[in-house]
């Protein structure tokens, strides 16, 4: 396996610059969770030009909606959803700052565009291992949309969040090499 | 005349979302332990093993596999010699995933109405129930939760009788690849094939109900099950569709009669935490 390269989040336009598609990271520091419905509403307080309950600027945002949490946990089962159902709403965010995403699934050409003309990145992490990428949630904290459930934006401490860089700000994206070196057809 | 009261129906339910959700079919986590020695990308063997031990994890701690745990399809072949008592049998089925899902932490994803008002239902009921009524006394309840990455990629297309086996391979092996990582490979694909346009979507999620290994009972389908398997495989997508070799886990494929002028053909892929618990009461 690469080189596991150790990046803290919130992000810096340096750190950002430093990574590739295909490297291997692990994320410690705080990041922000928020899926389909916290995206409508986050860009519809934009469009109406509401201040955001959360300042993107560097921010990192996890696309995920949790299980719940049982007693006695930090949180449920926490894996990433589907990235491509935020497309719509994402280069809107990171115009405003955002400097990462990490969830899991192809990206618009929209997304990839945006990532390259401000400096952001797409993190990948494996879909379906909630249980495990759950471990390296050590802390949790509700900032907004709590109405919304597993839907509600929230902020996490991470240490060692397993993550893939997918898409990078030089516009390359992960999944076409992988599947292109692998292709039989 | 059997009598069953649907309070036993409800408990049975309750305990199978809770344990679908919690612990991988056997087989299917055996098959993942075979498939890292064949995996040839090195980063695909990593995810595998990520799976693996997640699945473990999950299993050591009773909570769910996935994040999502979906909304609850729940198969119910019920014999004719059976007779409820008690109360209502849907009602009695969607009191066990209310149950099941509240009191074992499972996430509730069911919003009430798909367009406009999307209010969470916040117990996933309702179930999506399918009953078919056989011969005997017995009732045989499987429930398999389904998350959305993987549903949201299947696909269905009204194929014609000329487009033959070729128009079948293609569709299949093109919502596969189309599909990508989003639907969090290795994938089971579910393939239904003729009947109607319900019918078929219907055959391709009952197909997922299978065990890893069986394969149709028909030759010629257990033979073009093997076929799509190979190309689907050689699509490339891997584990997590970061690139591999081991796409799929397996293609099932149920077929029924259809119409002399149709080839109705359903894609439902299911994820690699493929859950499915079943019990006979």
């Amino acid at each position: 396996m690469a080189e596991i390269k150790y990046i803290k989040a919130p992000l810096t336009a340096e750190t950002v610059k430093s990574l590739h598609a295909g490297d291997v990271v692990r994320i410690s520091g705080y990041i922000y969770t928020a899926r389909d419905a916290a995206h409508k509403r986050l860009t519809e307080a934009l469009a109406r030009g509401e201040k955001l309950p959360l300042d993107l600027k560097d921010n990192v945002i996890y696309y995920v909606g949790p299980s719940p949490t049982k007693p006695g946990e930090v949180v449920g089962s926490a894996g990433p959803t589907t990235s491509g159902r935020m497309d719509k709403y994402t280069p809107t965010l990171i115009q405003q700052g955002m400097r990462g995403m990490i969830g899991k699934g192809l990206r618009s050409k929209e997304v990839i565009d945006a990532c390259v003309k401000y400096g952001a990145v797409y993190f990948v992490a494996v879909g379906g291992a909630a249980a495990v990428i759950s471990k390296s949630i050590v802390g949790e904290q509700m900032i907004a949309y709590e109405d919304l459930g597993p839907e509600a934006i929230r902020r996490y401490e991470v240490k060692d969040f397993p993550a893939i860089v997918c898409i990078d700000t030089y516009g390359n994206d992960f999944y076409k090499e992988g599947i292109a070196k692998y292709s039989k057809e | 005349m059997r009598e069953i009261d649907v309070k036993q129906v409800t408990e049975a339910v309750a305990k199978l979302c809770k344990d679908s959700c919690y612990y991988l079919p056997e087989e299917l986590l055996a098959f993942y332990k075979e498939a890292v020695n064949r995996e040839e990308s090195p980063l695909g063997k990593e995810i595998l093993n990520t799976i693996i031990e997640n699945a473990e994890l999950a299993k050591s701690k009773d909570v769910p596999i996935c994040q999502d745990t979906g909304l609850t399809v729940v198969f119910m072949e019920i014999g004719q010699d059976v007779h409820f008592i008690g109360g209502d049998l849907y009602t009695a089925i969607h009191a066990g995933v209310a149950d099941g899902y509240v009191k074992g932490y499972l996430r509730k994803s069911s919003v009430d109405d798909p367009v406009f008002v999307r209010k969470n239902t916040n117990d996933n009921t309702p179930a999506i129930i399918h009953t078919t009524i056989v011969s005997g006394d017995k009732v045989k309840i499987t429930v398999c939760p389904k998350g959305c990455g993987s549903e949201n990629m299947g696909a269905m297309k009204m194929l014609k009788p000329a487009d033959g086996v070729e128009g079948i391979i293609k569709f299949v092996v093109d919502t596969v690849r189309s599909a990508g990582p989003n639907p969090c490979p290795p994938v089971t694909v579910g393939v239904g094939v003729g009947g109607n346009m319900e019918k078929a979507a219907l055959l391709a999620k009952y197909s997922l109900t299978r065990k890893v290994g069986e394969h149709n009972k028909n030759p010629q389908y257990a033979e073009l099950e093997t076929k799509l398997l190979d190309l689907v495989n050689k699509t490339g997508v891997g584990p997590s569709g970061l690139g591999g070799r081991i796409t799929a886990v397996a293609v099932n494929i149920e077929y029924a009669p259809t119409h002399i002028g149709g080839m109705p053909v359903a894609v439902n892929l299911n994820c690699h935490a493929a859950r499915r618990a079943e019990m006979v009461l």
